[in-house]
């Protein structure tokens, strides 16, 4: 079942800028659902819609099966957790969480055990006379979480919740998250412009650019078959390599490039023709420096001519010998490569994607 | 004191050395003119003795004419609280362009002179005044009203001057409260009201309080407006300040009135601040 759903969803705002256009998503039961994409391509202002913060222009929004578009945002019982974690700095840690129980008619007595609750939850137990103030960043964001949570709502949102915080903290918090999120069985959606982020945590991942639905999928789906150039460079290191295609055998197509070398890719997903022109994708850490052990991987020779060092893994910019420019990320084993140096790229066939 | 901690007092010695010759000598002189002695023959002569306190303390008209001169102006301040809020909010969360215009004609009046913009209501509400030639021109009443010389015009004229300082304090905390708060408390279960109970009137109470001391200290200490639009009975304790310094040249005894007023709207201020924070009175003058 679906916990919610977005059909042909818009939202335009004055002056004719398009911020959602005609978007349709379904969140499953229990999902964990991240939107992810730059700023500006409509990611928050579609969060912001589910949570009734801002009125679609067009389309419909359901929650648990029913049309919320004229519920207004009091009555939608859901949870949200801010990028600056929006705690009321007035009302002591207390007050905070229980501010949502308040609004529900929830008996005293009642509140301070389910206060309690969701403060272990978070593991900041004890907290309770504090302020906001006088909590760090990261307890901060927990304790925000403890407020959404304790409601129990139909849906948690979170609106780039790890952003604010640095980065070690941010890692333990993801997890963490995750984590609750799981325990809970609550849905989310959590919206972000990291992909690391959203590969780590997602059930769902869903790519937007430009108001619009890029691609979705499971994060191991998206990222090795991107279906467009805007999803292969926004998630990780991507090669684009024009070419033409040279044979076509079965699910093995051959693609000559510039200067004539050959690339076998195994791509079931496209039906090409021989001639036609085509752009090959390849991940910049699938491609081997000097591999040479995959027996059935093309070879491009080629000449480094950037290093960015990285500590246990360097970047190499190589010049193909037709002139392109490949980017590899390879383990460092017996110190780094040198610009200038020649090397052979190996590029396993399944690797590659045709776009 | 190394030269490092010296530095800022260095650097502080104009200001210090200004206030010092303006604000606090001349205090200290006016504290000192209390005590002397006014002969009969209208001089002062250099003496230390209570004469002029016992008279001040004795007479209940002046304590009469300082309660009356507080209710003006904490009337003048309710007023202002009343129109100045809802006109901040506007102004703080209205999606509207030419915001900076708005907050610009807001304080254009002040760029002509006090007086003059005070002297004007004489026109809007004289015996042939504006409102009354309105009034009467439509047939709404026969015998024009008396809407000048009495406490209805100087609360008038006060709440004039005094509403752009409320609004101005009450726009800048309102606009420092994070819209996400509201947000938040809607998302929780609130209805627009209740997140405004809730979240946006605790949240813009010290620039409401701000402009609140503001407008109480300007309008108890105002001199001007109750002797322009004041009437005869009207008892401002300024005035009474003045008329014992410039009519009587009873300097000793305007002294004390004068140190009954600092000391009265000091107190003000002192339980301000046991309640409030007064850095916030100063925040908003930093913009």
């Amino acid at each position: 079942m679906s916990s919610v759903e977005l059909k042909a969803v818009e939202k335009h705002f004055a002056g004719g800028i398009i911020a959602v256009d005609a978007i349709d998503l379904d969140v499953p039961d229990g999902a964990f659902v991240t939107l992810l994409g730059p700023s500006g391509c409509g990611k928050t202002t579609t969060l912001r819609m589910v949570a009734g913060l801002e009125h679609p222009t067009g389309g419909e929004i359901l929650i648990k099966g029913k049309r919320v578009n004229e519920t207004p945002i009091h009555q939608r019982n859901l949870g949200m957790v801010f990028q600056n974690y929006a705690l009321f700095p007035h009302k002591s840690i207390f007050d905070n969480v229980a501010f949502g129980l308040k609004y529900r008619g929830v008996g005293k007595a009642d509140i301070a055990v389910r206060v309690r609750r969701a403060l272990d939850i978070v593991r900041l137990p004890g907290v309770e006379q504090r302020f906001p103030t006088q909590l760090s960043g990261g307890q901060q964001q927990r304790i925000a979480l403890a407020r959404a949570l304790v409601i129990e709502p139909d849906v948690l949102l979170l609106d780039e919740p790890l952003s604010a915080l640095d980065a070690n903290l941010r890692e333990e918090m993801r997890s963490e998250i995750k984590a609750i999120q799981r325990r809970i069985g609550v849905t989310a959606i959590f919206v972000t412009h990291d992909q690391g982020e959203a590969l780590a945590m997602s059930d769902l991942v869903v790519v937007m650019n430009k108001g619009k639905i890029e691609q979705r999928g499971a994060p191991a789906e998206v990222y090795e078959h991107p279906r467009s150039e805007f999803v292969a460079n926004f998630l990780g290191n991507a090669n684009f390599l024009p070419a033409t295609v040279v044979a076509v055998a079965g699910g093995g197509i051959s693609v000559a490039l510039a200067d004539g070398s050959q690339l076998a890719v195994a791509d079931a997903a496209r039906t090409v023709q021989a001639g036609e022109k085509v752009n090959v994708v390849v991940r910049a850490e699938k491609i081997e420096l000097d591999g040479g052990g995959l027996s059935h991987a093309s070879v491009l020779k080629g000449t480094i001519s950037a290093v960015d060092y990285l500590g246990s893994t360097a970047r190499y910019d190589v010049t193909l010998a037709g002139g392109e420019k490949v980017t590899t990320l390879a383990t460092i084993r017996d110190g780094a490569r040198r610009v200038g140096d020649q090397v052979n790229l190996s590029i396993a066939p399944e690797h590659c994607r045709i776009l | 004191m190394s030269r490092v901690l010296a530095r800022p007092y260095l650097l502080l010695s104009p200001a210090i050395l200004s206030l010092s010759l303006l604000m606090v000598a001349p205090v200290v002189f006016v504290l000192i003119y209390s005590f002397w002695l006014r002969t009969a023959e209208g001089l002062d002569v250099p003496a230390f003795q209570f004469g002029n306190w016992v008279n001040f303390f004795n007479d209940y008209f002046y304590w009469m004419a300082l309660g009356s001169t507080f209710k003006t102006a904490f009337i003048t301040t309710i007023i202002c609280i009343i129109l100045g809020y809802p006109t901040a909010y506007f102004l703080a969360r209205a999606q509207i362009r030419n915001r900076g215009l708005l907050l610009f004609l807001m304080f254009l009046p002040f760029w002509v002179s006090y007086i003059i913009r005070t002297m004007s209501w004489i026109n809007v509400l004289g015996k042939n005044g504006f409102v009354n030639a309105v009034l009467m021109g439509s047939g709404l009443i026969d015998e024009p009203m008396k809407l000048l010389y009495n406490d209805f015009s100087v609360i008038m004229g006060l709440v004039y001057f005094m509403l752009p300082y409320m609004i101005i304090n009450v726009y800048v905390s309102l606009d420092g409260i994070d819209r996400n708060l509201e947000s938040a408390a809607r998302v929780l279960g609130c209805t627009p009201w209740q997140s405004f109970w809730e979240v946006t009137l605790p949240l813009s109470l010290p620039g409401l309080g701000a402009g609140s001391l503001l407008c109480f200290v300007l309008a108890a200490g105002s001199y001007v407006t109750p002797r322009l639009l004041g009437g005869t009975d009207t008892l401002f304790f300024p005035d009474l300040i003045y008329e014992a310094i410039i009519s009587q040249l009873d300097w000793p005894f305007g002294a004390v009135l004068s140190i009954v007023m600092l000391v009265a709207l000091g107190l003000v201020i002192a339980v301000y601040n046991r309640f409030m924070n007064l850095s916030d009175v100063y925040r908003s003058f930093a913009r």
